[in-house]
């Protein structure tokens, strides 16, 4: 099946149907596969246990960029491309990326207490990613405040696209400026810093997190081609109405 | 097989708790809104309001 088949909404309906299943199955699998990965896990010499943090913390921190370049993608397939998924796609994924975003910040928030001695500081990392946040509040309040679909898609697409400027500002953040988080120790020139007893849980967690996103994102996206079925029936059934002039 | 968390062990839960409730709320979330859609979509269709029932109707107060 061509990428281009799957811009018919009713297409991709069935497709979700029939992926769902499968991709709940594999999603659960590599949680737990992850999870029991992590719980077997050494300390870290100088963190101790807390290194257990770092499964959730990381791929919740890449997921928190990934989906915003999902959602760029998609802006880019609204404006340029005017494929009829990309908006209910950049749509469907914002507030996944919102709860990603969110552990990501509450995790690192109880992983600093122990580490740093605080919750918060206002460096560069911490406060790009905050700024991460308040876009995906504020992607997902523009899509609820214009009524017309397509019309929000295309607000939300540029808003999208200027956003992602923040994108390489959170990843280059540790190197551009003195912040207290560590800097980059798994993608790296020289390959990771990192041991594989606690490398191999960080990828399998981090593949779980990427696998629950795609399943949430295609669970929500079918909901979201829903939803405009909804729309397109009530303003169909305000017109037959008796007394409309439709 | 019991885990040693250390003296840290209360931030290490309440991470991986809020993470548990954070996620449970979103699937809770997309679960129960395709229920919504799904029974909004049956409702609409069940008073006949189907994109073919307007087209036909429409067709049927044309003149031509």
């Amino acid at each position: 099946m061509a990428l281009i088949d799957l811009a018919n909404p009713s297409r991709f309906l069935a497709l979700a149907e029939r992926l769902l299943p499968y991709l709940i199955g594999l999603t659960v699998f590599a949680l737990a596969a992850g999870l029991y990965l992590a719980s077997g896990a050494p300390d870290d010499y100088q963190q101790g246990a807390t290194v257990k943090i770092m499964f959730i913390h990381v791929p919740s921190a890449w997921l928190s960029m990934l989906v915003w370049g999902v959602m760029s993608v998609a802006a880019l397939g609204t404006l340029v491309w005017r494929h009829p998924l990309a908006d209910v796609a950049a749509k469907a994924a914002a507030p996944i990326g919102a709860a990603f975003t969110l552990i990501c910040l509450v995790t690192g928030s109880l992983w600093g207490r122990p580490m740093w001695g605080t919750y918060w500081v206002w460096d560069a990392r911490l406060t790009s990613v905050l700024v991460l946040f308040l876009m995906y509040l504020g992607v997902i309040a523009l899509w609820r405040t214009v009524d017309d679909p397509s019309r929000a898609g295309r607000a939300a697409a540029i808003l999208t696209l200027v956003g992602a400027i923040n994108i390489p500002i959170i990843k280059w953040s540790v190197d551009w400026w003195n912040t207290l988080h560590q800097p980059a120790s798994v993608v790296k020139l020289g390959g990771p810093a990192i041991h594989p007893t606690i490398l191999v849980p960080l990828l399998t967690m981090a593949v779980a997190f990427a696998l629950l996103f795609f399943t949430l994102h295609v669970a929500a996206m079918r909901n979201e081609i829903l939803r405009r079925r909804v729309r397109s029936l009530m303003l169909l059934k305000a017109q037959i109405a008796p007394g409309s002039e439709a | 097989m019991s885990i040693e968390l250390g003296p840290h062990a209360n931030f290490i839960l309440a991470a991986y708790g809020i993470t548990l409730v954070v996620l449970l709320v979103l699937i809770g979330w997309i679960v129960l809104d395709y229920r919504s859609q799904r029974r909004r979509v049956a409702e609409l269709e069940s008073q006949g309001i189907t994109r073919r029932s307007v087209q036909a109707k429409a067709e049927a107060k044309s003149p031509a």
